[in-house]
């Protein structure tokens, strides 16, 4: 075959490729996180424009906040802390992303993260269970919760909207019953550790050679692949040297993070979530199938896919990482009360659609739903670094979503 | 007469466009006369519906270069509510009617008579009774859309266009979903309309429509326009010929080979109609399908056609009984999974409906349907999986920059090539099709036809759907008829005439 015959657009390849990396060197760390070596997705111009303009937004905003805070906003410390509060919100967001994804929408999901924090503590403190039970207990109640709203939305044919909507006042009623609205103190220092702890320095450059080796592998033989398939002529140098910003973002962030205390816990468990979530949706069948129907379901049905038992996956895949953030959240707070995780999902909601994904189905992407879920969470940093009031916090945070979600539509107009 | 007849109601005069550096039209003229259809016609990708979108304010007169001129004087069209007032009125392809609403809201939605700032209902009905007597057309105003065929849906689009004192009536396709039958009604409502000095522009495929309308016929390729002429200085030879730039010779060359055994067996195939109880959609219809041959399925718009497909597909649990075997097995009514696993593929007729994810890119359009079934793992190979891809727009001959663009932005034809190539790359022994052709350029049609006539060589049963008659006669070595659900007719490709076809689908001979 040969290397680019007539129906190939070898100049947007090449400008797709290694340049993407020569000119973002902030987004190649990002994109790492969506296990994604080569950035040749479906309308990759676009996606690629929007994973620009976030980066962009978000180093602005840094800029912002370093200027206004005497550079206190960028310190090891304050980029720890960053890190730790984005956890939550970013790994609900890889699950609503793919719920979004599929053109569905799940509202229940901070009544659920309260719910199953406080099985999780009610598990320890008043059954006395231990560590490994009380955590199987938190991620089966999380994966049970999705397993009913999926039940019901993919084979009860009851809107989405409305099933979670309903789970949203339920679940949050059973975790007050259940808990007698009390707050449920945590003694397991274990178990405090998964929100509080973090991983040994030497454990932190272990894992960052890991990824890095992993990196390289994948990404030679994706080059390999290319040149067999003669899809696109890639030179060896551009691969080494997007290898090289990689390497060198891995090693910027692992050092900053363990000059302070090390790699927190719960980031190494975001990171964990977000990878997995990068790979379902863009290296699976499955993934596939949840952009086929929430692009046009009927077109996918035709085609020969379930649509119910993707829909189930769908919400028991959201349902269990809701199990995954309630145990943060609660590990995180050394307690559980039974208001924890309200507006959580709003929060999840605006993180993927900050980073980009329809609420119509069929578009988004889970490093853009991180993506999302940092910035949201930068604000809330950086704003109460500077002592900025809880209410004028909400005011420019809702006022940001708005204007995103303008710009990214005024841009796909004009383009 | 000839006062008004001649004069010159609309002028179009070196109008330029280009979409981000692409010329979609280059220094066309065009202009319309009071009282005449000028046909419009060429290849899609031509420029027609660009300079339709002009003409209709679409694209407002900021954004093109070039005059136009309305009775004369100058006009700069600002918007599509502004071409409306100027008395320019387009019926689309895909109708903008609310389907929930009734035929007198649909026509006056927007811009209801009040009185008092109330909706003035009696003056509506006045209205609307006086436009439909107009075009003669006999329906309740009450009714809602959703009630009424695709044909009366399209009369209601001119009878709004025409409440709007439409001088200029752009009619895009309109004859692309109608039956010969509803063809001919509407036919004569256009020439009612000609007749009372309303200026027509036709836009279609359909030459032999062309021919029947048409005063004059404007050529367009590649973003020019090849020329105006009188349409009976015209062949429907010389037509084809200046749409595409050479000489297309034969329309159907059908090559002959030998049949296989019998692949697919259908027997007793019912449909009931999920909306009203103890109808039929499809009542008893058996049929078997040979490896090699095509089979065609004529009839009227409603006669069950569709329906017979998606059933025979799975695509209608619950509602489907009778029986089904594939190479002697039997299979069950009630999930395309198994059809597709079985070997079957079905082409759907509505393909931005039922067929593309038009925001997704072609690479994702061509695969869907392929990813399980001839891979089975959960990992996708990307690199072959776009291999396979570009391999598949090479074959098929589909024109798109790369396979990564989204398949909303490429014309019919080459939509409809990604459907085909989709199915095929899952190596069917049968493909079901409905409507392959409709609404795509000559070009795009001559070369389905020829992949239909070497599928069917290379072994493939092809059951086709088609209410283009000429084509049903030209590919099928069989075909069937349909009318009202039952099956009214059988011929061999030697005894069907267009007669005896149309006899049958319009239930006068069984």
């Amino acid at each position: 075959m040969k290397p680019d015959g007539p129906n190939r657009n070898p100049s947007t390849q090449k400008k797709n490729g290694p340049s993407f990396f020569i000119l973002h060197p902030a987004s190649f760390f990002l994109r790492l996180l969506s296990y994604c070596p080569r950035p040749a997705t479906s309308n990759f111009a676009k996606s690629a424009w929007r994973t620009y303009s976030m980066v962009a937004a978000l180093v602005v905003l840094w800029a912002i906040f370093a200027y206004v805070t005497d550079s206190t906003f960028l310190t090891a410390r304050n980029f720890s802390n960053l890190m730790r509060q984005t956890t939550i919100t970013a790994i609900l967001a890889v699950g609503m992303l793919m719920v979004i994804v599929t053109g569905q929408i799940d509202l229940s999901v901070g009544s659920v993260v309260g719910l199953t924090g406080g099985l999780t503590a009610i598990a320890q403190a008043w059954l006395g269970w231990g560590l490994w039970a009380s955590l199987a207990m938190g991620l089966t109640t999380g994966l049970a919760v999705g397993a009913v709203q999926g039940l019901f939305v993919a084979y009860a044919n009851i809107p989405a909207f409305i099933v979670t909507l309903g789970g949203l006042l339920a679940w949050r009623g059973a975790i007050k019953g259940l808990s007698k609205g009390n707050t449920i103190p945590i003694n397991l220092a274990s178990f405090k550790a998964i929100g509080q702890d973090y991983m040994p320095p030497a454990i932190g450059w272990a894992l960052a050679l890991l990824a890095m080796i992993a990196l390289g592998y994948f990404m030679v033989r994706r080059h390999r692949a290319r040149l067999r398939y003669g899809i696109v002529a890639t030179r060896l140098g551009a691969v080494i040297l997007s290898l090289a910003w990689a390497v060198v973002l891995i090693l910027a962030f692992t050092g900053t993070l363990n000059a302070y205390a090390g790699v927190p816990i719960p980031v190494i468990i975001w990171l964990a979530v977000a990878l997995s979530g990068a790979f379902l949706t863009q290296q699976t069948i499955f993934g596939r199938y949840l952009f086929a129907i929430g692009g046009n379901p009927e077109a996918a049905r035709l085609s020969g896919i379930n649509l119910r038992r993707h829909l189930l996956a769908v919400f028991c895949i959201m349902g269990a990482l809701t199990g995954v953030a309630g145990i943060i959240y609660t590990a995180r707070v050394g307690a559980a009360s039974p208001d924890a995780g309200r507006l959580l999902e709003l929060d999840a909601i605006a993180a993927c659609v900050i980073g980009g994904a329809s609420l119509m189905g069929g578009r988004g992407t889970v490093l853009g739903a991180c993506l999302g879920a940092l910035f949201m969470a930068s604000l809330d940093n950086g704003m109460s670094l500077k002592n900025v009031p809880d209410f004028t916090q909400d005011i420019v945070k809702g006022a940001i979503l708005v204007t995103a979600v303008g710009l990214d539509v005024w841009g796909r107009e004009r383009s | 007469m000839s006062e008004s007849h001649t004069s010159i109601l609309l002028e179009m005069r070196a109008i330029s466009k280009s979409f981000s550096g692409i010329r979609a039209l280059e220094d066309a003229h065009f202009d319309l006369r009071r009282g005449q259809v000028h046909a419009l016609v060429g290849e899609n990708g031509a420029g027609k519906s660009t300079l339709i979108k002009i003409l209709t304010g679409v694209y407002p007169c900021t954004d093109y270069a070039g005059e136009i001129y309305l009775d004369g004087c100058r006009c700069r069209l600002h918007g599509v509510s502004h071409a409306q007032a100027a008395g320019i009125s387009v019926i689309h392809q895909e109708l903008s009617l609310v389907p929930p609403m009734t035929v007198a809201e649909n026509i006056f939605l927007g811009r209801e008579p009040r009185r008092m700032g109330i909706i003035h209902w009696n003056e509506i009905y006045r209205r609307v009774d006086a436009l439909l007597r107009r075009i003669k057309l006999d329906i309740d105003p009450r009714a809602p859309i959703y009630a009424l065929g695709l044909a009366q849906r399209q009369l209601v689009e001119i009878a709004k266009a025409l409440s709007n004192e439409a001088r200029i009536l752009v009619l895009d396709e309109p004859t692309a979903a109608l039956t010969e039958a509803e063809i001919d009604v509407l036919l004569a409502i256009i020439k009612d309309l000609r007749s009372q000095g309303v200026g027509i522009i036709y836009v279609s495929h359909k030459l032999k429509e062309v021919f029947a309308i048409s005063d004059r016929v404007t050529i367009l390729r590649d973003g020019r326009v090849v020329g105006t002429y009188a349409t009976e200085a015209l062949t429907e030879a010389r037509l084809i010929a200046q749409m595409v730039g050479r000489e297309v010779d034969q329309q159907f060359p059908k090559s002959s080979h030998t049949l296989g055994d019998a692949i697919l067996q259908a027997d007793e195939i019912t449909v009931e109609d999920p909306s009203r109880s103890g109808k039929r959609l499809v009542d008893r219809v058996s049929f078997t399908v040979r490896r090699g041959e095509v089979l065609g399925i004529a009839g009227l718009m409603g006669a069950g056609r569709s329906e017979l497909l998606m059933a025979i597909f799975g695509a209608y649990p619950r509602h489907a009984t009778g029986s089904l075997w594939l190479k002697g097995q039997p299979v069950r009514l009630n999930d395309p999974c198994e059809a597709i696993r079985r070997g079957m593929g079905f082409v759907t007729e509505d393909r931005r409906r039922y067929g593309l994810i038009l925001d997704q890119s072609v690479l994702h359009n061509l695969t869907f349907a392929w990813l399980k079934h001839s891979y089975g793992r959960f990992i996708i190979d990307r690199d072959a999986e776009v291999a396979l891809a570009e391999n598949a727009l090479r074959e098929w001959q589909i024109k798109a920059a790369s396979v990564f663009v989204g398949a909303g932005t490429l014309s019919g034809g080459n939509q409809q090539k990604v459907v085909l190539a989709r199915w095929l790359l899952n190596r069917p022994q049968v493909l079901l099709m409905d409507e392959p052709t409709r609404g795509i350029d000559v070009r795009a049609k001559q070369e389905i036809y020829a992949q239909i006539n070497a599928l069917a060589q290379s072994g493939l049963a092809i059951v086709l759907v088609s209410s283009d008659l000429p084509e049903v006669l030209g590919l099928s070595d069989r075909i069937l008829v349909m009318h009202a659900g039952r099956l009214t007719g059988e011929f061999s490709r030697a005894d069907a005439t267009p007669e005896t076809i149309m006899a049958c689908a319009t239930g006068e001979r069984i």
